[in-house]
Order: structure tokens, then sequence, then C-alpha cells
């Protein structure tokens, strides 16, 4: 029967390795695979402390498996009485330094990536961001250069990101684990982290606290482009017109119901950091519809017609008068064609 | 027809019996009869969270029953199920292995088993009016104090009830320990398991006054509209978090150290070997519990409290590691050189060790707090939570059950489907939990409803809940293990195992006095001791002599009714005001109940001499 | 008998409070108790401290806290405890009487306490609008000092019990220890009075 242990153990770990080895999970999304400098030090730490109690756990299951292989009761020894040990000194005191030896280890350099990773000193030299959580989504405004979007978060590649951050209703937690390990984003204060990605890439965001019935579905993306293709996105977002009237006639319409629905009361097009609802801004180069769906026209009119099917608890249900599927359907052709930059998702490669 | 109509005055005297008993042992038996109603229902819930997330973007529950789900499963598996499931034990086990008649104040410990019972009933009676609390086990304001209905409600008066039990029950079994041992009984002479007794009542008692704090400020700020966590009005919400972890993660240590105690009752006896390193087992014990409260912001390393703190916190976390491998050591050497017997018991002392040096390590890792900006609130946490409290205190539970079945009940639990519960739950367990490391690090944040399709988390949630399910055919072959041995199961001797301590003295299952003359006690192991060097009998410590017992009382039954009233009345007393009726009219109940208790003398009642004779040995 | 428990003073032993296992215990887990009743101060102090100066433009703890007031409380507390010492004196003594008279003074005092905190919470209420509701500082000042007034409320009722119960019984090796941990629960009651005056008061009208 022991045997039998041993070979679901040596199999369950084989399979746990495979899964491992062949897949971290999805490359943009997975904290394995870091791309970011916060990831990567987290992931060193991860490594190292990995490494230490893996040995640990090693030295632990040689010592069981041969005792209980070696003193297992055999046949005929039902009488047999072991000698009664009391203990042994210099054994456990060399189990309690060796423990301690292995603290320190993990510990220096825990201390000194702690202490780096909150150095938030030169924050005013870099680009910053104020970051707003919100039930269920995200609010991004670029400090100083009248800049304001929502859900997805363009940074240049190579520089550091400082991210104020703060709610505007319950606890939330910013996490993106390519890039960066999390920080809650709490109502009462403002929490900064900084940021940097490595590479070009379109990374997945995820909300860590419990926040509600949609806490699962307050996804955001952070999208890493060239420090060259990051100034275009700038100037191409600052020159936008919020009055600008779409070339198409339905997207005109749509710009009109949009108007008549009184919809801008929450959702600013252009740079206003009001943030009742997301900003549009750049909603057509969005990578999706209220942070989960894809970004087609047939889900934004399902969105518009009923959020509270695909977001339960969301605050727009409810919020607007009830629109007409082709009303939905002009709104969605002005929402998508509001595409104000050459830079777009693509741009990161996604 | 008179048969039966006996049988039925036999069964309501029963019911009467342990509605007003005091004796620690019946007591014991009720906690384990209420934690095992609750284990069962978190499982269920537990169940449900995993199917509903079998796939991505299920909908077999929806969002907001799911946060219900997982606020209900955690709530009640550590307030309801593995709290008074050790509770219970302790009370039946500790007095037997002290050689004590019951417990210092047997009244309180009825009154605290009510009071947790009662708890648990009301939170669950939220399923059934308007919803459970939905903001998670530790209910962080202000998503606590925004959660529409009553759940939340609920979620407070349930806790505060069953947590004053609990205090209750902690007093009362330090006062045990320290004034009622058997002549002889040094302190460190006590078995492992009294140890932890002792050392997880200190903690109860030093942890969960923190919890009733923020209990009561959540419920100020729900039902009578003061401020503390509310913003606009100054009101900060990291203060419920500190409070909560406080309380909280001495908790974990609360469940993790009568574990503890259990196995090293276990591998002892099953290694027919004294246990390795008593002394050093003791202290690990304390500082164990020492730094256990030193650490409780490790649960907060991304709430924003700065480097200097993070970094303290970080190290102490790792610190705990040192006492713990103390332990683990030490019973790798109980077993070195012993003759090692494999029975339904041990096999889940033998399992604990590798399932919770894993959750041990997963916790140091945890405990290097740049890491644990990746870890937190993530899958990973989850794994590690549970290989700590299921490999730890749940494998301790069933060894315990196998091991004190005996004493407890008088007969043997069927061994072979007892093995079969072991292998399906062990298998079950780490198909389940250790994949979700994986998870976790892949970007699958807890207490996710759905998770989407194309982010590579399919292969290991469907792994995870096909887990489930054996951990559940386990359960379930262990409650028929229960039911087959009630009615066909083998009679058990006094000393089935070839034991150690002084509870394998007495018969199974012992004399509601437990012991007609107090023994005396030689030294560590006492049974073991008369049975290699005496005549296998523990030699008595006073001639035989009347003995002194509490009465039973309905009394604390009553006065938790009243404080249950009460409860209902401060949470719908927001919807209307007539409901204040019945805070007072419970209140009045209760205090009722103790006006009568303390001004009523109740002397108690004795056993005579000749009537202990009577009785054969 | 071995059953008889009422005391002369030939049967008088040392400590009649501690003579019987029910007295220990008692006395013991009462000491238990109170450790859980530190840490639950201890976290209604930490509260108060993190929300004190959260008075979102209500009244500040200088507007409110006059010292005359808060110096006779203490007065009148702080000499119950002392009374209390009185009575247990006396009981050591087996003088009955005495000890009666000097609880019903310790009571006195407490209820002139409690009389006088009613006072204190009904003038912030009314002249200075200054409630539970008004900001967090409110709350917790409310909350802290009110939880330690139903202490007081509890220790007088439960003192005033014990008088009723046992006028006419005389003092007996089982109400001794009742009366023993009474004492003790009260100077605890004041104990945790000396904080507030020090950390609520005394630091609210500095700062």
């Amino acid at each position: 029967m022991k045997g039998w242990m041993g070979k679901t153990k040596a199999l369950l770990l084989f399979t746990m390795l495979t899964l491992f080895l062949t897949a971290c999970g999805k490359e943009n999304l997975t904290a394995l695979a870091p791309k970011g400098y916060g990831a990567e030090s987290s992931m060193n730490l991860i490594i190292l402390t990995t490494l230490i109690m893996v040995g640990v756990f090693v030295v632990v299951m040689i010592i069981y498996v041969i005792a209980l292989v070696r003193f297992r009761r055999k046949k005929g020894q039902e009488d047999y009485i072991p000698k009664q040990v009391e203990g042994n000194h210099t054994l456990e005191t060399v189990w309690t330094i060796i423990p301690i030896v292995l603290v320190l280890i993990m510990g220096v350099p825990t201390v000194i990536a702690t202490f780096d990773l909150a150095d938030t000193s030169n924050a005013s030299e870099h680009l910053n961001v104020e970051v707003t959580g919100n039930q269920y989504w995200w609010h991004f405004n670029y400090d100083g250069e009248e800049i304001v979007t929502s859900q997805d978060l363009y940074i240049p590649t190579g520089e550091r990101v400082y991210l104020n951050m703060m709610s505007s209703d319950v606890i939330h937690s910013f996490w993106v684990p390519t890039i960066s390990g999390k920080m809650d984003v709490n109502p009462e204060n403002v929490n900064t982290m900084y940021i940097e990605a490595y590479e070009e890439g379109v990374y997945w965001g995820k909300c860590a606290e419990l926040c509600g019935p949609s806490h699962s579905l307050m996804d955001f993306k952070v999208i890493a482009v060239s420090p060259e293709e990051f100034d275009q996105w700038v100037s191409d977002m600052q020159a936008v017109d919020p009055e600008e009237e779409p070339q198409d006639t339905v997207a005109q319409e749509g710009k009109e119901l949009f108007e008549a629905n009184n919809c801008m009361a929450c959702h600013a097009i252009g740079s206003s950091p009001a943030a009742i609802g997301p900003n549009l801004t750049n909603f057509g180069d969005r990578t999706t519809v209220a942070g989960i769906l894809e970004p087609t026209k047939e889900n934004l009119v399902d969105w518009i017609m009923d959020p509270e099917s695909i977001k339960p608890g969301n605050k727009m249900t409810g919020a607007y008068p009830s629109i007409s599927e082709e009303e939905a359907n002009s709104i969605a052709e002005y929402l998508l064609q509001l595409k104000p930059s050459e830079i777009t998702p693509e741009s990161a490669g996604n | 027809m008179s048969n039966a109509a006996t049988q039925k005055r036999a069964l309501s005297a029963v019911l009467w019996d342990y509605l007003t008993t005091v004796d620690h042992k019946k007591v014991g038996i009720l906690y384990l009869i209420g934690g095992g109603f609750f284990f069962l229902l978190g499982g269920l819930e537990a169940l449900i969270i995993r199917i509903q997330l079998i796939k991505p973007e299920n909908d077999f529950i929806s969002a907001g029953l799911y946060n219900e789900m997982i606020t209900m499963h955690g709530t009640t598996m550590i307030f309801l199920a593995a709290t008074p499931l050790l509770f219970g034990l302790m009370n039946y086990i500790m007095p037997l292995q002290i050689g004590a008649r019951d417990v210092a104040f047997p009244f309180l410990n009825a009154l605290g088993f009510w009071l947790f019972f009662s708890g648990g009933i009301l939170l669950n009676c939220s399923w059934f009016l308007g919803g459970a609390p939905d903001a998670g086990w530790t209910a962080y304001a202000p998503l606590s104090i925004q959660s529409p209905g009553h759940g939340t409600d609920f979620y407070v008066m349930g806790l505060q009830l069953s947590g004053a039990g609990t205090l209750m029950s902690g007093i009362n079994f330090l006062v045990t320990i320290v004034s009622m041992r058997a002549p002889g009984m040094t302190y460190m002479r006590m078995p492992l398991f009294t140890w932890t007794t002792f050392v997880t009542s200190v903690l109860t008692l030093f942890a969960f006054p923190a919890l009733t704090v923020g209990l009561f400020l959540l419920m100020f700020d729900r039902m009578f509209g003061s401020a503390f966590f509310d913003v606009a009005l100054g009101g900060n919400s990291v203060i419920w978090q500190h409070l909560f972890w406080i309380f909280g993660h001495p908790e974990v240590y609360i469940l993790i150290l009568p574990a503890f105690g259990v196995f090293s009752e276990i591998l002892p006896t099953f290694s027919k070997k004294r246990l390795f390193g008593y002394s050093a087992m003791v202290f690990a014990t304390f500082l164990i519990a020492f730094l256990g409260f030193m650490v409780w912001a490790h649960h907060m390393f991304t709430v924003g409290l700065g480097p200097v703190a993070n970094s303290i916190f970080a190290v102490a976390t790792m610190a705990i590691a040192v006492p713990t491998g103390i332990k683990i050591f030490n019973w790798l050497f109980t077993m070195w050189g012993g003759s090692i017997v494999i029975n339904s018991a041990m096999l889940w002392a033998l399992a604990f060790i590798p399932s919770f040096t894993i959750g041990g390590m997963t916790g140091v890792m945890l405990g290097s707090n740049v890491a644990d900006y990746q870890y937190h609130d993530s899958y990973f946490v989850v794994a590690h939570f549970h290989y700590v409290i299921v490999g730890g205190v749940v494998f301790a539970l069933l060894a315990a059950c196998h091991y004190w079945w005996p004493k407890m009940f008088g007969r043997i639990l069927h061994e072979g489907m007892g093995k079969l519960a072991f292998w399906t739950f062990f298998i079950g367990f780490h198909l389940t939990f250790f994949i979700q490391h994986f998870l976790g690090l892949m970007g699958m944040p807890r207490r996710y409803w759905v998770f989407l399709e194309n982010q590579g988390l399919d292969t290991g949630n469907l792994i995870s809940t096909i887990g489930a399910f054996f951990m559940t055919f386990g359960t379930l072959v262990f409650l028929v293990n229960i039911v087959y041995t009630a009615i066909k199961g083998e009679k058990a001797p006094a000393d089935p195992w070839d034991a150690r301590t002084l509870e394998w003295t007495i018969a199974s299952p012992p004399a509601f006095y437990n012991f007609k003359q107090l023994p005396l006690v030689r030294g560590l192991d006492p049974l073991w001791i008369e049975k290699t060097e005496g005549n296998g009998k523990m030699t008595p410590a006073e001639p035989l002599d009347e003995i002194h017992m509490p009465n039973g009382s309905i009394l604390p039954l009553i006065m938790t009714v009243g404080f249950f009233t009460a409860s209902f009345g401060f949470i719908y007393q927001t919807d209307h005001k007539a409901w204040l009726i019945a805070v007072y009219a419970g209140m009045a109940l209760a205090i009722g109940c103790m006006v009568i208790r303390s001004l009523k003398d109740d002397h108690g009642f004795h056993i005579s001499k000749e009537e202990l004779e009577r009785e054969a040995d | 008998m071995s059953h008889d428990h009422s005391l002369n003073p030939k049967t008088m032993p040392e400590d009649p409070a501690k003579a019987t296992m029910e007295g220990k215990h008692k006395f013991l887990g009462l000491w238990f108790f109170l450790g859980g009743e530190t840490v639950l101060f201890a976290c209604f102090f930490g509260t108060y401290l993190a929300l004190r100066n959260s008075t979102a433009g209500g009244p500040t703890s200088q507007d409110l806290f006059g010292l005359d007031l808060v110096f006779l409380m203490t007065v009148l507390l702080l000499t119950s405890s002392l009374t209390s010492v009185y009575a247990m004196y006396h009981m050591k003594n087996n003088d009955f009487k005495k000890m009666m008279l000097w609880l019903g003074i310790t009571a006195l005092l407490g209820f002139g306490f409690l009389a006088l905190e009613i006072y204190e919470f009904a003038h912030y209420i009314s002249d200075y609008g200054f409630t539970f509701r008004s900001s967090a500082f409110g709350s917790a000042f409310y909350t802290l000092v009110g939880f330690h007034g139903g202490h007081v409320v509890f220790g007088l009722s439960w003192l005033i019990a014990l008088m009723v119960r046992n006028a006419k019984r005389g003092l007996n090796l089982y109400n001794a220890p009742k009366f023993n941990t009474f004492a003790l629960y009260w100077h605890f009651i004041d104990v945790v009075w000396v904080f507030i005056f020090t950390v609520v008061y005394l630091m609210g009208m500095v700062s």
C-alpha cells in the first residue's frame, strides 16, 4: 500500500511539473514570466524562497521515508518495546540554528527589495498617473497632460510610471501580474507604486480585492508601447476635439442620442477629470467592452441594452431610460468610431 | 406498543439530559455534533464553489450568490466547524488527561456551547431571510458596510454570539488546567494535547476580544449610524483590517496548535516511543503562540503600510518557521527508532507531516512581502491556507476521531472504511489544492466568481474541481463509517491502542465522574510508566470517598435563547423600531437567567461512597 | 460538616474568598477574564487614538473637554475603589456589617460617577450637538467611554444584587468568593478609567 502511496505521489508531482513547465499560464497574465521591474523583483524572491523551502522539504521527506520504511513494525515484533529516547541536544540545536540562518538568507534580500519598491522619492521626475478604482472599472488621469482614459492604461516601455491610487467606493487592488505585484486601492488614502514594463505588450490587469458581485469582471489592461509611440499617443490624445462630428450618418445619430439620453452626465469624452463613469475618449481603440467582452459592435449593443446581465451590480444599470436596439446600435456606432490616435493596442503587438 | 412508548420516553430523557448537561464529556459530544453539522454545511458550500469554477465563464450560480457562498464557506469552516470541533475534543479529552472530574466552570461550559451553536444557527438563518453575508469571511469595510440587506448583520451578530461562547471556553480551560490537575501531574508532565489546549486558550483569551471590538464597530456603523469606517465623516477602513487580523492571525494558531497536540499524542502512541524532545515541543508551542501575535500585518502587506512595517512583519513571519521546524523534526525523530503501527488514526497523522510541511513552506514564502505582492489575494494564498487548515487541522480532527472514538463512544471505528476514506480524501485534497498554487501565480485572483476563457486557467480549475469530488467521497465514507460503527462496531476496551496517558486508564466510555479515585501521577506518560515499571494500573492518590458533582441546568439554553432573540431584534430594528421589543425581551430573558443563576444557591450533589463501591471497576 | 459553609471566628479560614475550590476557580477565572478585557479596551483605545483627530469639521476634543468635571469623576471612582478595599479587609476579619457598609459607600460613589458621566454626555449633545454620529471622532469617543460606563453599570448591578441577596445570610464560604471577585472587577474598571482620563481627556486637551 505504501508503494501505491509513493507512486501516486510521484505521478502527482510529475503531472504538476509538466503542467508547470509546459504552461506557466497566459504570457501576458502570468506572474511566472515577469516582464516588468516589480514582477521581476517579486520573482527573484519567489525563486529564492522556493529553492530554500524545497530544500527543506526534501530533507524532511528523506528522514520521513527512511523512518517509515526502517521502523515500521514487522511481523513478530508485536512485543518489541523501542528505547524511550527523551531527546538529543545536538540534533535539536542543529534544527534550530539552521532555520534561523535560512530565515536570514531570505530576510535580508526581502527587506532590501521592500525598500527599493517603496522608494517614491523620484516620483516628480517621472510620468505620474492618478488611478481611481471604481465598482467595477478603472479611471486613469495623466498628471499634467490633460489626458484621461479608463480601462486601458498606456505607458511607455523602459520607464518608471508612478501610479497614485485611490478608490471612490470600496477597497480594490491593482494587479498586473506580468509587470508588477499588487497594491491596494483604498478609499481613505493615496497609495503610490511604480510600474515599469520591459517589453511592449498588452498586459492583463485584475482587481485583487473583493469589491462586490462583479469583482471578477473588473479587468483592465496596461498597454506598454515604445517611448516614441507613447509621445505620439499623448499628442494625439491632447488634440482630441470632443465636439467633432462623426462622418457616418448612423454615428451622427448615435452622437445625438448620446447627448439626448444625457450619457455625458457620467461619461466624459475629452480630458474632463470627472469620473462618475468611464471616460470614452478613445473608446474605439479599447481592447474590450466593459473590461471583459470582445470589442465588437454586438457586444457593445448588448452592454448598452442590459449591462446588469453582463456585470451584476454595476452602477450603469438603471441610470438612463430604456433604449431600443436600434438606438443602442447607433450609439455603439458612434462610440466605436472614437479613435483619436494612430497608437492602438496593435502598436503594442496585440 | 409499550416497548415503543418506553423507547420514546427514553429518547426524550436522553434529549433532556443533553439539553441540561454540564458534564464536560457530554458538552464535548455536543460540540462535535454541532461542529460536525456545520463542517458538512461548509463542505457543501465548498463543493458548490468548485462546481461553479469547473469551467470558464460558468453560470451555475449567480455572482451575488457566489459571494455569499465564499463568505459562508470561510466563516462556517473557521468559526463554526474547525474551532468548535477542536473545542469539543479539548472539552472531552483534556480533563481526562490531567485526571480531573470536570472543568472548573461546568455551567459556563454548557453556556459556551449553546452560545456557539445559536451563533451558528443565527448566521445560517440569513440564507432564508433575504440572503447570506457577501463581503467575504474577512468582511472588509467599507464593502461590508455597503453590503445591502441584512446578510452582514447576521454575520456580525452570529459571530458575536459564537465568539462569546469560545472566549468562555478558553477561560474555563485555563482555570481547569491551572488548578485541577491530579496529584503529581506537574506542568512538565502534562501531555502535549493538554499543553496545546492551554496555549490555545491563552490565544483565545487575548485574540477574541479584538474580534469582539471589530464586530461592535461594524455593528454600530451598520445599525446605529456611527462613522468608524465612513470616510466622509473621517472614518478609516484600515482599522477594521487591523482589528480583524489581530484576532485573525492568532486564530490560525488557535486552530493549528491543538492539531499539533493531537499529532503529538498519536505519533508516540503508534510509534511505541515517547515524544522526542518533549520540553522543546512545549517551548516551541509557546514561541509560536507568542510570535503569532506579532505578525498580523502580513495579511496586509499590500495595504500600503510602508516599507518599515512591511519589513518588520516579514521577518517576524519567517521567524515562525523556526519553532514550527522544531516541531516537525521532533515528530520525525519520535518515529525514528520506534515500532510504527499503521492504522487509520496513524495514517492521518503520517499524511499530515508532508502536507503540513508544504503549507508551512508556502507560509514562509508568503512571509517574504515582496514575493507576497504577487501571491496576495490570489489562488496561491487559497492553496496555502487550505494546506495548513485542511492538511493540518482537518487531518488532525480526523486522526483524533479515529484515535479517541473508542474512548468517547466505546466502539472502534471500522478500519477498512477508515482507510478508504483516508485515501480518497488525501488524494482529493492534493488534487484540489496543489494546482491552486500555480493558478494563483498564473494570474487568478481569489474570490473570482468566473474566470474568462483563453487565460490559461481552464485545466487547473478542472483538476481542482475533480479533487473536490474525491474529498466529498472520502467524507461520505467517513459518515457511513460512523453509522456502521454505532450499530455494529467492535466494542472497545479501556486501552485499545496500548497508549500512554491518563484517559486510557478509565473505562471506554468513562463514568460520568471520570475517576473513582484521582490517580497519582509519577511522570510523563503516566500509564506507560505504570505499564513498564508498575503493575499496569494507576495508584490512587486518595481513599475512596464521596464525590462532589455539579447539578445540570436548563438555564444556559434559556439564556442563549434570550441572546438569540435579542440578536434578531438588533438586526431588524433598522427596518422597524418595533423590533426593539425583541431586543428588550431577549435581553430580559438572558439577564433574568443570570440573576436566577447568581441568586439561587446551587451546591451540586454528592455521589456516596456506597454507590461508588457498588459500581464495578 | 464539610457542607456547612457559614463562618464564625473559630471556623474562619485565613482567606474566606479563596478557602474553597470554587472560590479559587472564581478568582483565577476572573483574572483571566480581565486579561481578555484588557485586550478589549486596548482595541478601543487604539481605535480612538487613530480617529481622535477625525472630527470631520465637527467639535474637537479641545472644544469639548473640561478638566473640572472629569477630575471630579476621577476622584469619585478612585475613592470607590479604595472603599471596596476596606470592604474586603472587613470580610477577612469576618465583620459582615462593616463590609456591607463599605460596599454601600462604594455603590454610592459608583452611582455618583455614573450620574456625572450621563450629565457630561448630555452636555456634549445639547450644547455642542456632538453625538455618536457626528464624526469618526464622536463614534470613537462615545464607544470607548460608553463601554467603560457600561462596565460601571454592570458592576453596580452586580454589587447591588450581591448585597440584597446576602443581606440576611451573613458571610459564608459560598458567597465570600463572590464579593471578592466583584472587588477585583471593580478595581479593573478603575484602572481603565485612569487610562481614559490620561489618553482621552488629558491628551485631548493638550493636542
